[in-house]
């Protein structure tokens, strides 16, 4: 018997590691160490329900597992075959029990290609991965294939680049590999940057060898024996697992000199990133390799012409690259029977926010966004009504109820308003307010903007302040004005994306939620309830019973009133904290 | 560890480490392969269950057969422990009674090799809900 524990960043934060633990040492107390493997996985995905333990071949997926369930696991599962049942997944639709993770909502619509090995193989075991076919594409192109014939599969395959701009994969490495120079470079660009996203870092963590073999596969293509890795110093647990598979794969022979008897050369090194943001972008990206400052640089020159070191260099997301081997083995058609006539294949995407199903989910281009987060997602949580979801981090825009019917795929996106991004989800109900969340982002790119140029430097600090001004209730109606006029002149005269794209979050807010922004400046009122200088808290007399309870947890002592008798929060004093809504048992604190 | 020199070197590597993997790939799709439940309750493992479900363990990959083995509790036959259930695709589950190793070689020659049915099948004496 298999038992898989997740060892996904999200999963070891909530003990997975003492579960593993206390399921090994439960084992070996039984007797039953030798018969049944207790594996650390990569990410289910399922981090809502988190800690993940599947018990194959019974095929039982637990949820929400605490290490001191390990015993009962081994005791009444493993030994006696009856699975625990307060462990098994609830469907909140019918409240029946749910043994096994394909029949439940979240995994029902995906389809898993990038995340393949992901919640299925032990990343920390190259043998693992080679069971399922780690390096057999590498095989295969290294002996039967010309690198032309490689690339014209990609191309063929209609993969674009995941990272966000959504770039044909297959032509970029055509173009890097007609430069010409004797000394070429591979680089995966693993700086994850997006508030809320962790597609790659899960991908890194789960399935390393899938990213290391396609990147010796567009060494070949292009001509490179280097490859590097730039990834941020905060994934440690991606670093640690990238740096065995890179050792395992040097052992078998997989990376270094002469790969498999074909007198092919590749290897692999990281580099570390410090975690900002602008190095997601490539040129800023092979800056910061080089021990520059991490700032973007008018393009061309491409990097394919002159990258890392001056030398042709591939940057590749990734995502982009593990779709790579299944393409290969697979073959350019199957891929391309996948997903919508412009954008082919699957999409990763890390679904946050008011959500009730958090986690990293990959669908086939084409999914309607209601599939992802009312089928998937699981809808929104505590029964609220859905505002708005982000897509695209900093640089994407927001999409609304009349948007949901919309297709994933970066044309639609972007026709909508928004924009494919690296994958980020981040889904809104009717208590956020559409200016403090444009604010959100805009503070994130404020503190992000390289300051290179003027436009991105100065343009959102001042974008910033006028909506902090509009949330604090002293905002004009000129100023939504400028904020538009602002935004447009950012966008249009920043050098690199990050500018190009930070005033989305505003401009697209002010374009489905003007509204909002309208009741900010004319009636200063959040009719959210966000923002906290436009708001009140009062007591509605109808509703109230005397309980004291708000009272008594009020920290400025701002409730007066009589016990059995309605209670007044007295607004000069009231700091609308909101800890008598959160106390109040009847519903009669209101918020307006 | 020994290098992989050759593309057919990692074909032979991924089809020996393959079957390391088979229980968790079959154990995605229960339902096209052949199952065998042991009885594994009390009274089962105390009649020698865990012998008969570790002999099936290691034979049926030795005889090329492709099933999924796994326990399950007290089926209620505790007279005839052990026990075992098995399924073949597409068919109803039949239980076996007084499981010991020589029955379970005669079960897989006969019943899981060629469908025959063998003696020591106990008739179903309950019904299931749905």
């Amino acid at each position: 018997m298999h038992v898989l524990v997740c060892g996904g960043t999200g999963c070891k934060t909530s003990e997975s590691d003492m579960i593993a633990h206390n399921l090994r040492s439960a084992l070996a107390q039984h007797g039953l160490s030798d018969e049944v493997q207790v594996v650390m996985s990569g990410c289910f995905g399922f981090c809502e329900k988190g800690p993940i333990v599947k018990v194959l071949p019974d095929n039982i997926f637990y949820v929400s597992v605490k290490p001191a369930d390990a015993t009962t696991i081994v005791e009444e599962h493993i030994i006696k075959g009856r699975p625990v049942q307060h462990l098994l997944y609830n469907d909140p639709v019918t409240g029946e029990k749910i043994t096994e993770s394909r029949k439940m909502d979240f995994y029902q619509q995906q389809y898993r290609i990038a995340l393949r090995n992901c919640g299925f193989i032990d990343p920390e075991n190259i043998d693992e991965a080679i069971a399922r076919d780690a390096y057999q594409a590498l095989g295969k192109v290294l002996t039967q294939m010309t690198p032309q014939e490689v690339i014209d599969i990609i191309k063929r395959s209609g993969l674009r680049g995941r990272g966000g701009a959504g770039f044909p994969t297959g032509l970029k490495w055509e173009i890097a590999s007609k430069v010409p120079g004797d000394e070429k470079y591979v680089v995966c660009n693993a700086d994850e940057g997006d508030p809320g996203a962790f597609m790659d870092r899960s991908i890194l963590e789960g399935d390393p060898h899938s990213v290391l073999e396609a990147m010796a596969i567009c060494g070949y293509c292009i001509g490179a024996s280097q490859g590097l890795i730039y990834i941020r110093a905060e994934y440690p647990l991606a670093i640690e697992r990238l740096k065995i598979a890179i050792k395992q794969a040097r052992e078998y022979g997989l990376l270094g000199n002469n790969i498999m008897g074909t007198g092919f050369n590749f290897d692999i090194s990281l580099c570390y990133g410090a975690g900002a943001f602008v190095c997601g972008e490539e040129t800023a990206l092979i800056h910061s390799m080089e021990g520059h400052r991490g700032e973007p640089t008018f393009k061309p020159p491409f990097p394919a012409e002159k990258g890392y070191k001056g030398k042709p260099t591939n940057v590749n997301n990734v995502e982009t690259f593990a779709n790579v081997p299944a393409i290969i083995l697979n073959g350019a058609e199957w891929f391309a029977s996948i997903g919508t006539e412009k954008s082919k294949g699957t999409k990763v995407f890390a679904l946050a926010g008011k959500i009730n199903n958090v986690g990293l989910i990959e669908v086939p281009m084409g999914t309607k966004l209601r599939t992802v987060i009312n089928d998937i997602g699981g809808g929104i949580k505590n029964n609220k009504k859905f505002k708005a979801v982000q897509i695209g981090g900093p640089s994407g825009g927001f999409l609304t109820e009349k948007h949901l019917d919309t297709p994933i795929d970066y044309d639609s996106l972007t026709e909508a308003g928004s924009m494919m991004g690296s994958g980020g989800m981040i889904v809104m109900d009717e208590s956020d307010c559409m200016v403090a969340m444009a604010k959100f982002y805009l503070d994130f790119t404020v503190e992000e903007s390289c300051g290179k140029c003027a436009p991105c430097r100065i343009g959102n600090k001042r974008l910033d302040e006028i909506l902090a001004k509009i949330t604090e209730g002293k905002g004009t109606e000129e100023d939504l004005a400028l904020l538009r006029n602002l935004g447009q002149v950012i966008k249009d005269t920043s050098l690199c994306m990050l500018g190009g794209s930070s005033p989305n979050p505003v401009l697209s807010t002010l374009e489905h939620f003007y509204d909002e922004y309208l009741a900010h400046v004319r009636d200063h009122r959040c009719p959210a309830g966000q923002c906290k200088a436009l708001v009140h808290y009062y007591i509605d007399p109808e509703q109230c019973v005397g309980c004291t309870a708000c009272a008594r947890a009020c920290p400025v002592n701002a409730i007066a009133g009589e016990r059995k008798k309605p209670h007044v929060i007295d607004q000069l004093i009231c700091i609308k904290c909101g800890t008598c809504v959160e106390k109040c048992k009847f519903n009669a604190v209101l918020v307006q | 560890m020994t290098k992989v020199k050759t593309l057919d070197d990692l074909i032979r590597l991924r089809d020996e480490l393959r079957t390391k993997l088979e229980l968790r790939e079959k154990g995605e799709h229960p339902e096209q392969l052949i199952q065998v439940k042991v009885a594994m309750a009390t009274c089962g493992i105390a009649s020698g269950a865990k012998e008969v479900m570790d002999y099936f363990i290691d034979e049926l990959p030795k005889r090329n057969i492709a099933a999924v083995v796994t326990q399950t509790g007290c089926m209620g036959y505790c007279y005839a422990e052990p026990t075992i259930e098995v399924t073949l695709p597409g068919k109803e589950p039949v239980v076996f009674g007084y499981v010991n190793k020589e029955k379970a070689d005669e079960i897989i020659e006969k019943y899981l090799k060629a469908g025959e049915l063998v003696d020591g099948i106990i008739p179903q004496t309950f019904k299931k809900p749905n």
